[in-house]
């Protein structure tokens, strides 16, 4: 067995040797702003994670002597064994100076590490520790306001369902997922009473949750089938609240075979290209501006705790420099459809139309919002249930 | 030993390695990087600090339980591909003594360790029935607990030990303080957890070479039939063996949720036993072996994210590196014995 102890013993031997080899980097950095952006899903996901990688390039491009360290995929069934609090010390190993982490699942662990590096700022994406108390000083969080972008992607739906049934393909049931299917059920209902005359409690709307972002084998529903499932009931056209394209896919599958279905996916800009022709649209983030903000703010010593709920930018919500939320149109809609999609835009802009605003029930019937009265941030924010006419547990 | 066969010793000692700088190498080539920079950051992100040398050794805890477990099963001639669940196993019960019971650090820690190798040893208790009066090979049988352990974990995670926000992909909400392994320093490395690997490999390499338990499963590996005829008991033995070999797994969970995640996870075994069968194979089953294999394993584990930072490669080229190395060692290996056969035929 001689071979096998010498195989080891050159194995250190390599690794001893290389070592000297790692001294002689680290030079010639100059006056380099690093930031670091720690990402959930794939670099490329065409969604969530890839609309974060485009907004760390934008800053890159913007702001002068800026550079992105970025880690991906950082999650248990892709990187075993990897924490949030490893990746952040290699980060501030390689000199990032501000670290964003961007994805709700991120939450509980930015604070632990945020506690251990209490003068580098974070920006934690989507949470609302900043504004609770539970993170320390030093968390930031920022969200866009998705609900327009939800309330126009469920006009959208309106315009088009034949069947007046609506489907809607839910993640995980929390805060946040309640509050964007609602705002998609009221852009629907608006729609369909202004530009179609219909009563809009004969519209249907159906929330079925598969219990997380993505399809995960024998734990959440499966999107496929749960997209199936609705378009047999009924449903013609489906929105999808989660990360990933099931909805858009089987929309196409049944399109192929001559059914009248349609789909509008999510997160990111050109999720339509999964199958434009029936693609009524994408609701996006643009996070790039924000980044730039922080990232700013930093170099300029005036980064502060902050939770920033970010409304589009109306003159132009599709506007890649300002608007932190849009909505590009897609190919299935018809000219007519596109101009009344494009004036409920304007009305949410100039206020003309409001998206919460009573009266409103909660779904058991409590009430919500009394006649007129318009929703504070707080009762969107956390809006405890679905709203009355919307099917599907709010739980 | 001649000079030539000293010589072609170290040849085959060295080729595994060499052919895997060779083929990552060629890979990183492939990939536009150069290949010595990346080798480079490796080696700084594993090395560069006292931090991350002891993250090397946090790696290194749960691969030494495993191995020193399979060291065991191995002996028995049995492939314990199940250490992946039994280490699941362990961090279960662990989860489910610090979500129930409320105490004190210096009680609840102790029943934690003893939680994880009860519930270890009771998934290898399984595998071992199943192997030896169900007549089903320990691999299929490991495989399919292995299953049942992770939907287990699956399903409590997003159901009865959710967070009161939501389920997540990040496990159920941290343990209380009380159930935190103490940690070294600003480090993430625990003494206990360390002495803990050390004590179970030594142990383990005293009680296969100087104890009559040993022996016996020694004799069972080597030839089933004759040990029985000798008068072994093997279906006991062999169940033994796979729960001493479950119970260590199950303290590597243990250690996993009480002194790195603080919290039960998805995953929460991390492939770390599935490694540990290449760290048993790589060692020759020979417990003095496995500490400088995993070292490497672990170092190499250790680095790896680097390369993504740094330069924007993915880091399972680390992955590559220890998967080559495996993979090599097994081809020089194979093709030596190959190529020996007709000069010896009689040595074996």
């Amino acid at each position: 067995m001689r071979g096998r102890k010498l195989l080891l013993v050159m194995l250190a031997v390599i690794l001893l040797a290389a070592l000297p080899l790692t001294a002689c980097k680290k030079a010639g950095q100059g006056e380099e702003f690093v930031f670091g952006v720690i990402l959930v899903g794939p670099y490329n996901d065409h969604g969530w994670s890839e609309a974060h990688y485009n907004a760390g390039k934008y800053v890159e491009q913007h702001v002068p002597g800026t550079r992105m360290v970025y880690l991906d995929k950082l999650n248990p069934a892709d990187r075993k064994g990897t924490t949030l609090e490893q990746v952040v010390d290699d980060m501030v190993a390689d000199g990032a100076k501000i670290i964003f982490t961007t994805s709700d699942d991120f939450a509980a662990d930015t604070d632990v590490v945020a506690a251990k590096y209490p003068d580098l700022p974070f920006v934690h994406i989507s949470g609302d520790h900043a504004k609770t108390g539970k993170a320390p000083k030093n968390v930031a969080n920022y969200m866009g306001q998705m609900e327009y972008g939800k309330a126009i992607a469920g006009c959208a739906a309106a315009l088009k369902t034949q069947t007046k049934t609506i489907g809607y393909l839910g993640p995980l049931v929390n805060d946040e997922t309640r509050r964007l299917a609602a705002s998609a059920y009221l852009g629907a209902r608006y729609c369909y009473s202004k530009y179609r005359g219909g009563d809009p409690n004969e519209l249907r709307f159906i929330v079925t949750w598969i219990g997380f972002w993505f399809n995960i084998p024998g734990v959440t529903l499966d999107p496929t089938e749960v997209a199936n499932d609705l378009f047999n009931s009924g449903v013609d056209v489906l929105l999808s609240g989660i990360d990933t394209t099931e909805a858009i896919v089987v929309a196409g599958q049944r399109a192929d075979k001559g059914e009248k279905v349609w789909a509008i996916p999510y997160d990111y800009e050109n999720a339509c290209d999964v199958k434009p022709e029936v693609c009524l649209g994408t609701p996006y983030f643009n996070w790039g501006p924000a980044y730039v903000r922080y990232v700013e703010a930093v170099r300029n010593g005036k980064f502060k705790q902050e939770w920033v709920w970010d409304p589009p930018y109306w003159k132009d919500i599709n506007d890649h420099d300002k608007s932190p939320v849009g909505f590009k149109m897609g190919p299935a809609l018809t000219d007519a459809e596109k101009k009344q999609v494009e004036e409920y835009i304007k009305d949410l802009g100039s206020g003309k139309a409001k998206l919460f605003v009573g009266p409103l029930n909660l779904q058991d019937g409590t009430p919500y919002l009394k006649a007129g009265e318009e929703a504070k941030p707080d009762q969107i924010w956390y809006l405890p249930q679905l709203l009355q006419g919307m099917e599907g547990a709010s739980k | 030993m001649t000079w030539r066969a000293r010589l072609t010793q170290i040849g085959v000692a060295l080729a595994p390695i060499g052919l895997t700088l060779v083929m990552t190498m060629f890979i990183l080539l492939l990939a536009g990087a150069d290949p010595f920079e990346a080798y480079g950051n490796i080696l700084s992100g594993a090395f560069e600090s006292p931090k991350k040398i002891a993250d090397i050794a946090v790696a290194m805890v749960p691969l030494l339980l495993c191995s020193a477990g399979m060291l065991v099963t191995f002996a028995a001639g049995l492939w314990n591909i199940g250490v992946e669940g039994q280490m699941i196993a362990g961090a279960l019960m662990t989860t489910w003594l610090v979500e129930s019971l409320t105490a004190p650090a210096g009680v609840i820690l102790p029943l934690s360790v003893v939680a994880g190798l009860i519930g270890g040893a009771l998934w290898g208790l399984l595998v071992g029935l199943i192997r030896t009066y169900g007549g089903v090979n320990e691999i299929f049988a490991g495989l399919g607990m292995n299953f049942v352990a992770s939907a287990l974990t699956n399903y409590l995670i997003f159901g009865p030990w959710r967070p009161p926000d939501g389920a997540t992909m990040s496990g159920t909400d941290p343990f209380p303080p009380s159930a935190w392994m103490p940690l070294l320093g600003t480090t993430r490395a625990s003494l206990v957890s360390i002495l803990l690997s050390v004590i179970a490999l030594v142990g383990v390499w005293l009680v296969l070479r100087g104890t009559y338990w040993g022996l016996k499963l020694r004799a069972i590996g080597r030839n089933i039939r004759a040990a029985q005829r000798l008068g072994v008991s093997t279906h006991r033995n062999m169940i033994l063996a796979f729960i001493v070999c479950g119970a260590l797994a199950g303290l590597a969970g243990s250690l996993q949720t009480t002194a790195v995640y603080r919290r039960l996870i998805p995953q929460i075994s991390g492939g770390y036993g599935y490694l540990s069968q290449l760290v048993v194979l790589l060692s020759g089953l020979r417990a003095e072996w496995v500490p400088l294999v995993v070292f490497f394993f672990s170092a190499v584990q250790v680095g790896s994210p680097r390369l993504e930072l740094r330069m924007q490669l993915d880091s399972s080229m680390g992955g590559i590196l220890q998967a080559g190395i495996v993979l090599f060692f097994l081809l020089v290996r194979g093709f030596r014995e190959r190529w020996r056969a007709p000069e010896r035929p009689k040595e074996e």
